[in-house]
């Protein structure tokens, strides 16, 4: 599903990862921790195509293709999705209208009939429904006014939606009381398929508690540091990131 | 940032907008000679069959007219206007003697209307809407006129009106915008051709939309029309207009004057949809749009509404304004001007509080692309009189790429103690992360700026009537997207 070989990215001149390997089978759900400023937004960013970060060496390969060059509408047409660590305000704009233009303009690209605001509007509130997400949610203008659990939630709506191949969320977790996170965990099991993969950012083991990945690799100083089980999470809750050069969380 | 190259290739796919309406119809006209001087004056005052009192009208405001500076405290640039090499009056020879029934209508002039999107003919038999259409400087056709004399409201040409009810017209005409205003609408008084006129009797709530679809055709020539709407006690009426040019090297000047009147208790809806031709991308040739707008909120508890989408003309120049005399009168400003590649606007209102308990409300949404400078300007004047007036005013600009502009001027004048009067102001941008975060979702980009541009002016878009109200979001797209509609 996801290959990326020797990935080395600078922002501005300064190299912020520097050599990141990482192979995620269809169906498996991959956990990436971290300390803050690490490079784990940035490896998410330049998956899924953001411009302002130049890629110096190695390759993202998605599903068989090299993503170079890729605009970010492209990728996400063709089932990349991030939910962002710091979801975007879009005023005026309702969440409904925002996301029937997403799927409609994904459907455009697969040359699949675009839905109607009918079809739409159902399907969207059967999801909303099994997230727990209220109706008025859905007329809100995009994350305006939306409390740190909304937005989170309002994310994995967007994941359910679109219905992506592979799933990049980033810290999706943090800021997020028990209830919200056993929500959104139960989203993406409900969401776990052969053909799917999930890459989990995070800083903390808690959420893995929830959504058991088949593997965990530390990211630091720009390098993927270790690989293991769903134990190396543990581990790392244990004894922190000093191990990795890093303070502890 | 890296990232501003996004919005550098935004603002190069907006520079190669294309205008759709751009293009010329080739019909046989009649037109008066060139240039402007009193010969002139008199001739569209006698192609119109004008009763005396209305020529000498037209005759002191061009007179007046001779002695006016050109207005200067606008931000506006332009090289000095010849009115001299303009034509003042250019009729399709088919229409010389007035609007006749759609069946009559050189089929040349349906087409034109069709290929704008006002298929006359079929407005005539499906939708609600009643529709004066005025190509260069004469009405061409009028619809559901029957439907609407039923309830008793007079909608035609302004030319006609002087048949069907010349009293109305002398009594009205100029006396909310006088022929001495300013030099646009000193030149309209002198020169102007056609435009709508409409009074709706007391009581009635107009039954359908109306509106006016204005197009510049000929090369070389002015648009001077003059709309004249009244709104009797206890009267409803919501109208619209549109306007259109051919593509054009050279500046075409379009100085209208409107004036609304409302009497106790009545209510007018104004609505504009603009859509001149703004010119290419370096600038050259484009509509300028000179106008003057004002309404007069005579009786008690009546309202007057202005709703305006300004997306096209090279220069935009205008304050639709209320004056607020009656007793709890309400006078409401929602604006969205969208200016692109060299386009200048300079847009506001005036609210000019005379009774008491009179309130308005203006919201105005600027959006500036390209190479495009704009300027809200606005005045709220509450006079000693107008005890418990109130102002909201909130005015917000929006910059795409940056070599454009955006400048808020707004005036208050507060006269009264007791009155409250509120002024917000932002200017924003579209950022990166909106940007990135939509297409993310899979929206390519020239859909993800119209989506948030849509939602940046989604308080004005909504005052719009139904109808219309696609047709202006799909508008605010094409101006900046890129695509051909
Ligand atoms: N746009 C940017 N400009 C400059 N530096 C950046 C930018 N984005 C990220 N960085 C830097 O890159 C490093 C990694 O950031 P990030 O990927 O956000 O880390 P994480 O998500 O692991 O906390 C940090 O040192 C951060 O300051
Ligand atoms: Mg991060």
């Amino acid at each position: 599903m996801l290959e990326i070989k020797n990935l080395h990215v600078s922002v501005e001149g300064k190299a912020i990862l520097k050599g990141i390997d990482l192979s995620v089978q269809p169906g498996e759900i991959h956990a990436i921790m971290g300390p803050n400023g690490s490079g784990k937004s940035t490896l998410s960013h330049v998956i899924a195509g953001r411009d302002g970060y130049e890629i110096t060496g190695g390759r993202i390969i998605y599903q068989g293709e090299d993503l170079t060059g890729l605009a970010p509408e492209i990728r996400a047409a063709k089932g990349i999705f991030l939910a962002f660590q710091y979801p975007v305000e879009i005023p005026g704009v309702a969440n409904t209208t925002f996301l029937k233009e997403a799927l409609n303009a994904i459907r455009r690209y697969h040359g699949e009939d675009e839905l109607d605001a009918m079809q739409f509007v159902k399907m969207m509130r059967e999801k909303a429904k099994e997230l727990g997400i209220p109706e008025d949610m859905l007329k809100r203008a995009v994350n305006v006014g939306f409390s740190g659990g909304e937005k989170k939630r309002n994310e994995i709506l967007q994941m359910a939606i679109l219905n992506p191949r592979l799933a990049i969320l980033d810290e999706t977790d943090s800021g997020l009381d028990i209830d919200a996170m056993k929500i959104v965990a139960e989203g993406v099991n409900n969401m776990r398929a052969p053909e799917r993969s999930t890459l989990i950012i995070t800083h903390y083991q808690r959420l893995l508690d929830y959504i058991i990945p088949d593997k965990v690799h530390v990211l630091a100083h720009g390098r993927i540091q270790r690989s293991g089980g769903k134990e190396l999470a543990l581990e790392l809750e244990e004894k922190g990131y000093a191990e990795f050069g890093e303070a502890a969380a | 940032m890296v990232a501003s190259t996004n919005t550098a290739q935004q603002v190069k796919e907006l520079a190669e907008e294309k205008y759709k309406y751009g293009f010329f119809t080739d019909i046989e006209s009649e037109t008066a000679p060139k240039g402007l001087n009193e010969d002139i004056v008199r001739f569209i005052s006698a192609k119109k069959n004008e009763p005396e009192w209305l020529l000498k009208w037209r005759l002191k405001a061009f007179k007046y007219w001779l002695t006016m500076p050109e207005p200067r405290w606008s931000k506006v640039i332009h090289d000095p206007i010849d009115y001299q090499d303009a034509y003042y009056y250019s009729a399709p020879k088919s229409a010389a003697d007035g609007p006749q029934s759609l069946d009559e209508i050189d089929p040349q002039l349906l087409e034109t209307y069709e290929k704008l999107g006002i298929p006359l003919k079929e407005q005539e038999r499906l939708s609600g809407v009643a529709v004066d259409a005025v190509f260069d400087s004469v009405s061409v056709a009028t619809t559901f006129k029957a439907k609407l004399g039923e309830v008793g409201v007079i909608f035609c040409p302004i030319s006609e009106a002087l048949e069907v009810c010349p009293d109305l017209v002398k009594k009205y005409l100029g006396t909310v915008v006088p022929y001495t205003d300013n030099k646009h609408a000193t030149l309209n008084s002198a020169v102007f051709t056609d435009g709508s006129f409409v009074y709706i009797p007391p009581g009635v709530r107009c039954p359908m939309e109306l509106s006016t679809y204005f197009r510049i055709n000929a090369a070389n020539t002015g648009q001077f029309e003059r709309t004249l709407i009244i709104a009797d006690k206890g009267s409803y009426v919501s109208y619209l207009e549109g306007c259109t040019a051919p593509m054009r090297d050279e500046h075409q000047l379009h100085a209208a004057v409107v004036e609304l009147i409302t009497l106790d208790d009545a209510e007018i809806k104004y609505s504009t949809i603009q859509n001149w031709y703004p010119g290419d991308e370096n600038g050259r040739g484009g509509i300028y749009n000179f106008v003057t707008k004002r309404g007069h909120c005579r009786g008690r508890n009546s309202k007057i509404s202005w709703t305006q989408v300004e997306t096209g003309a090279a220069i935009t120049w205008k304050y639709p304004s209320c004056i607020l005399q009656g007793d709890n009168s309400v006078g409401e400003f929602y604006s969205i001007a969208i200016t692109n590649n060299y386009q200048q606007a300079d847009t506001g209102t005036k609210m000019i509080h005379l009774g008491k308990n009179t309130t308005s409300r203006i919201i105005s949404k600027g959006i500036s692309a390209g190479r495009a400078n704009q300027t809200y300007r606005g005045l709220v004047r509450i006079s000693p009189k107008a005890e418990g007036a109130r102002n909201f005013t909130q005015c917000d600009s929006l910059l795409i790429g940056d070599r454009c502009g955006a400048h808020t001027v707004p005036y208050i004048e507060c006269k009264n103690k007791s009155a409250i009067v509120e002024h917000e102001a932002t200017t924003s941008k579209i950022s990166e992360d909106q940007l990135f975060y939509l297409r993310q979702r899979g929206i390519p980009p020239e859909e993800a700026v119209t989506l948030v541009v849509n939602g940046f002016c989604r308080e004005v878009l909504q005052q719009l009537p139904m109808e219309f109200a696609v047709e202006a979001q799909k508008l605010v797209g094409i101006s900046l997207e890129g695509s051909v509609g």
